[in-house]
């Protein structure tokens, strides 16, 4: 593969990343959110092989499995476990006014676009451009845990949020030493367990993951 | 060949072909759900059919609602002069660019609600209201997405547009796909197809554009008809010329224009099997809806002008 197609490449899964992220924000059904979530993660483990392709830094191949191994399969497989546990896989959310959170989005991604400018600017590398969209990823996973309502689609906000950070790593830097993903990875690990008996203790309290509910403070109106 | 007789040309073929080309959508749909089709002559019969039937006019009807079948009819062939079908060497298309091209399609519409208020019909009020409203909301994404191209291309004008995007090299550009995708969802919206309108039913909860023109009959109905065909036909034009122009005529060489005819029907033919594809899988959506499937339209449309930018 010639560089010029790999930049290119690299440009389209960033910007089919952005568009999940996207999508995550607005979409209603609970599986629907996995299945995204899942598609974003496989992009970014596509595109982190294909940089470790192109520049010949090896360790972003490990770093491309384990995003496929975790992001694709096993933190979904968890949730949707969880999700069929908890008898919510039928539920759909309802939300305040999705155009309204579409324009804060789009907003978001022009922020941080002015934001990465400089970076871009000083950058040599073949990423650069794609550090803005990654930041945006970031961006708009934290929108999602602000809008949301229902716990376990700010989990997956959070997620995305994750999957934002990799992403920027790898394209400022060609991503973090391998050490450091290691322990990422194994402390997401380590969250969706700890997210899976949160979810089970707000059910069981609250009977519903609905994280309004939190805010009442008796348990009779 | 002459411009002017290129222009004639492409003016013939779209008033000719238009009619075949509805006719074709409704075989190839015909055919994917199984039903026995009405030929693709059909739309000529009824255009035919129309035009020799007397005219029903209400009372009350003002001058509006006369003029409109013949200003739809007219604006619509005009933007069909505007946009190259198969040839960039049109002398029409200096007069108007992508704006006032849409402009076009904006008059037409508001000449269509009005007309659709002024018998005073309850229908007629509701479809031009609903028609109003998709219509505020189509119109700025697919503003939007023209604009995703004219970035690309660095000209609003259509011609400049379609050589520069027929001469690019090829390459992945994702500010393209984005602006593809929400040119789509916007034409199925403003052409009044499903997941926005079905064009086939004249179910009163429903319908839209079919409530406006209800009270239309004789030649003003066939008028608006063929127009309606034409402005389908257009916009598929207008995606051909924005994002596949490839096989288009840069002059008037005569082998050059057959080759650009005949890429203009296949590609005008294929595009019609995936609106049907399209149209086959989806079900229409609560009017409630559209205003989120047409504000996606607006995302998609927009994220392509900013990866455009990041990008690109």
């Amino acid at each position: 593969m010639s560089n010029a197609l790999v930049v290119q490449l690299n440009m389209l899964l960033a910007a089919l990343i952005l568009l999940t992220s996207f999508a995550l924000l607005v979409q209603r059904r609970i599986f629907a959110i996995l299945h995204i979530f899942a598609w974003q993660g496989f992009f970014l483990g596509l595109s982190t092989a294909i940089i470790g392709y192109a520049t010949g830094v090896h360790h972003l191949y490990v770093s491309s499995l384990l995003t496929l191994g975790m992001k694709v399969v096993l933190l979904p497989y968890i949730l949707y476990k969880l999700i069929h546990k908890l008898k919510i896989h039928r539920e759909i959310e309802s939300m305040i006014n999705t155009p309204a959170t579409m324009m804060v989005g789009i907003a978001l991604v022009i922020f941080s676009y002015h934001l990465t400018a400089p970076i871009r600017q000083l950058s040599s590398l073949m990423t650069r451009s794609t550090l803005a969209l990654a930041l945006a990823t970031v961006m708009l996973g934290l929108l999602m845990m602000v809008t949301r309502r229902h716990a376990v689609s700010q989990i997956m906000g959070f997620l995305a949020m994750e999957n934002g950070l990799f992403f920027a790593a790898t394209s400022a830097t060609y991503g973090m030493p391998m050490v450091v993903e290691l322990g990422v990875a194994l402390d997401l690990l380590i969250a969706a367990f700890i997210f899976g008996i949160f979810f089970f203790h707000i059910n069981t309290t609250f009977d519903s993951l609905d994280v309004e509910q939190m805010a009442k403070l008796k348990e009779t109106d | 060949m002459h411009p002017f007789a290129i222009e004639l040309l492409q003016l013939l073929m779209l008033l000719g072909l238009a009619p075949a080309f509805a006719g074709w959508v409704k075989v190839v749909k015909c055919r994917l759900q199984g039903r026995t089709s009405p030929g693709i002559l059909q739309p000529y019969r009824d255009i035919g059919r129309l035009f020799v039937k007397d005219v029903v006019l209400a009372e009350n009807a003002s001058w509006i609602f006369r003029f409109t079948p013949y200003l739809a009819f007219g604006v619509t062939v005009l933007a069909g002069g505007i946009i190259p079908l198969i040839s960039v060497d049109l002398p029409l298309a200096a007069t108007a660019d992508i704006i006032a091209l849409v402009m076009l399609f904006a008059i037409i519409r508001f000449f269509t609600a009005l007309a659709g208020m002024d018998i005073g019909t309850a229908f007629g009020g509701m479809g031009a209201s609903r028609e109003m409203m998709i219509s505020s909301l189509a119109e700025p994404a697919m503003l939007m997405a023209v604009f995703t191209v004219s970035l690309a291309s660095s000209s609003t004008s259509l011609t400049h547009m379609v050589t520069v995007m027929a001469h690019n090299p090829l390459m992945i550009r994702p500010s393209l796909a984005f602006a593809l995708i929400a040119f789509i969802m916007i034409a199925l919206a403003e052409t009044g197809r499903i997941p926005v309108d079905n064009p086939a039913t004249h179910l009163e909860l429903t319908m839209i554009h079919e409530a406006m023109i209800l009270e239309y009959s004789g030649r003003y109905l066939a008028l608006i008809e063929w127009a309606g065909m034409m402005k389908l036909m257009l916009f598929f034009s207008l995606g051909i010329a924005a994002f596949c122009p490839w096989g288009i005529a840069a002059g008037g060489d005569p082998p050059d224009l057959a080759l650009g005819v005949a890429a203009f029907i296949f590609k005008l033919m294929l595009g019609g099997v995936i609106m049907v594809l399209i149209e086959t899988g989806l079900a229409k959506m609560r009017i409630f809806r559209v205003s989120e499937y047409l504000g996606s339209a607006f995302l998609l449309a927009t994220l392509g002008m900013i990866a455009f930018f990041i990008l690109e």
